[in-house]
């Protein structure tokens, strides 16, 4: 049955890629646009650009008015209490980064700071370092057979000396969402902050922070058809107010003298310099596209590919999942066939796929693998873009079997 | 043409008959399956070419001023590629090595896009690697 996108045509981007011979799995790195982002930019640029927050003269009021009502779209996006709880930053990276270096006073030598097996290297260095920093110790989660972080390890792990709890949503290698709602409060009992790496979960569904009920909520524009440089820090009103300033300069000051200075509370003191001005208001003109979407048709199609998807996948003959993907992605090996060798055909035949350890070194040990190929998926795909890609896998398993 | 080494030379032949991706992959692994062989004890942390996808080893050792090289890989495909590029490199000298143009080897052979600077493949690794070896010894 064919498994046609109705939003296919809103990015036009798909049907360029598809007159290159290109087939674009690979949206888990980052997705392509539609219409209404790329229009937005032309028309934020074509018609004036000006600073933001500082100058008085007519243009610029209009930009910061555009700026800030983005900020009201991604608080709405969210179900945050108050745009107040929306800081830009530059992606989920930084707003990691962030979080690390605000969060630092509140660390003490041997006090724990609690990430999972199966983090992506943004939300396992940042930790890292920062416990290297403070002589606190990273307790990490171990997963159970279906790529779930272990409930009950998490139980015994997170203890009176845990004071942050960092966790991926939905992980980019397994795709499997994790129990969030019994782990999170594993860690507030213990008085403990929560974070929550929404890069890849945030793309799936709409996230209702309050009642997620984390402190801090990260994600990035980018793989939320949204443009590259922009990404927004949630947190909750009474856990922002722990967070010390990390970057200093223009816009995040209140009062500045040469030997001392006051700093705006969030969101503003949190954002230095200039922001991505254009790219701000592109992620708004985004949520204002992907709110008018039916959310209930676009949860429906990519649940159908995803089943087409891991159906198309353990039918064929070696071919071995990582964990028990639930949406949008699925990573694979195959027996006695190197991943690199795999990605190489399907590259040949137009596959945009990932290959490799997907920035999660650490989760590819604890698997006993080496790497292996991702495909994942944003709304736009369709039945057709499956059946290339396994019409390809085949065309590289014959050679290389 | 004519100051190609042998190896080199048929590497092009082979190459540029070949007329469809899957002839080339098919080359590759042919190619790659003729590598010198390179021994487990001589795989570590040395050898090893960081910066690629896939796990590379390379040795470099100079016989009367010419270079020979020897490389692996646990991915086949890869091994066709260290195979031509060993057949283009292997005899010539420190000289010949810093001036080789080995974008427009890989472009004769119809193998260009592999070298390109996203391919996480580890061409780029390889031949830095191969550079400095030569470096180091000079």
């Amino acid at each position: 049955m064919a498994l046609i996108s109705p939003w296919r045509s809103d990015f036009p981007a798909l049907a360029i890629l598809e007159a290159q011979g290109q087939t674009y799995l690979d949206s888990a790195a980052t997705s392509q646009k539609p219409q209404a982002l790329i229009d937005a930019l032309t028309g934020y640029y074509t018609s004036g650009t000006a600073n933001v927050h500082r100058a008085q003269h007519q243009t610029a009021e209009r930009t910061t008015r555009a700026f800030e009502k983005a900020r009201v779209k991604v608080a709405h996006w969210l179900n945050a209490r108050s745009p107040t709880e929306i800081v830009f930053t530059h992606g989920a990276t930084e707003a990691l980064n962030l979080l690390a270096y605000g969060l630092e006073h509140l660390l003490q030598p041997d006090d724990e700071i609690v990430v999972s097996a199966l983090e992506h290297h943004a939300n396992l260095l940042p930790w890292q370092q920062l416990a290297r920093r403070r002589g606190a110790r990273l307790v990490v989660l171990p997963l159970d057979a279906d790529g779930l972080i272990d409930l009950h390890s998490a139980t015994e792990l997170i203890g009176p000396r845990t004071r942050l709890l960092a966790l991926s949503q939905l992980s980019n290698v397994l795709g499997a969402w994790q129990p969030l709602a019994q782990l999170l409060p594993l860690a507030k009992a213990q008085g403990a902050l929560t974070i929550v790496d929404g890069a890849q979960g945030v793309v799936h569904g709409r996230h209702d922070m309050q009642a997620l009920a984390c402190d801090f909520y990260v994600f990035s524009s980018h793989k939320l058809y949204g443009p590259e440089g922009v990404g927004a820090l949630y947190g909750r009103g009474e856990s922002l107010l722990k967070l010390d300033h990390w970057q200093y300069g223009g816009e995040m000051v209140r009062v500045a003298d040469f030997q001392s200075a006051e700093f705006h509370a969030a969101p503003l003191g949190f954002e230095a310099g200039t922001p991505p001005i254009g790219a701000v208001i592109g992620l708004g003109a985004t949520l204002d596209y992907l709110s008018r979407l039916d959310a209930t048709s676009v949860a429906a199609h990519e649940h159908k590919l995803h089943e087409q998807l891991l159906t198309g996948l353990v039918a064929r003959p070696g071919v071995q999942l990582l964990g028990q993907p639930q949406t949008a992605l699925a990573s694979f090996t195959v027996n006695g066939i190197h991943h690199g060798d795999l990605a190489h055909l399907l590259t040949e035949q137009g596959i945009a796929v990932r290959s490799g350890s997907h920035c999660a070194q650490p989760l590819m040990k604890t698997l006993g693998i080496e790497g292996a190929i991702r495909v994942s998926l944003g709304l736009y795909n369709d039945g057709d873009d499956l059946q290339r890609f396994f019409t390809a896998l085949d065309r590289a398993l014959e050679l290389l079997l | 043409m004519n100051n190609l080494p042998a190896a080199a030379r048929d590497a092009l032949e082979e190459f540029q008959q070949a007329a469809s991706w899957e002839q080339r992959a098919r080359l590759l692994m042919q190619w790659g399956d003729r590598l010198e062989p390179v021994d487990m004890s001589e795989r570590n942390e040395t050898t090893l070419v960081s910066g690629c996808e896939s796990r590379v080893w390379l040795i470099g050792d100079r016989q009367n001023n010419h270079w020979h090289f020897r490389a692996t890989s646990e991915a086949r495909l890869l091994r066709g590629l260290l195979a031509v590029l060993l057949a283009r490199v292997n005899g010539i000298d420190s000289n010949q090595l810093q001036q080789l143009e080995v974008a427009y080897w890989f472009e004769q052979l119809g193998l260009s896009r592999h070298l390109s600077p996203s391919r996480s493949n580890g061409m780029n690794a390889v031949l830095e690697r191969m550079h400095r070896i030569s470096r180091q010894i000079d």
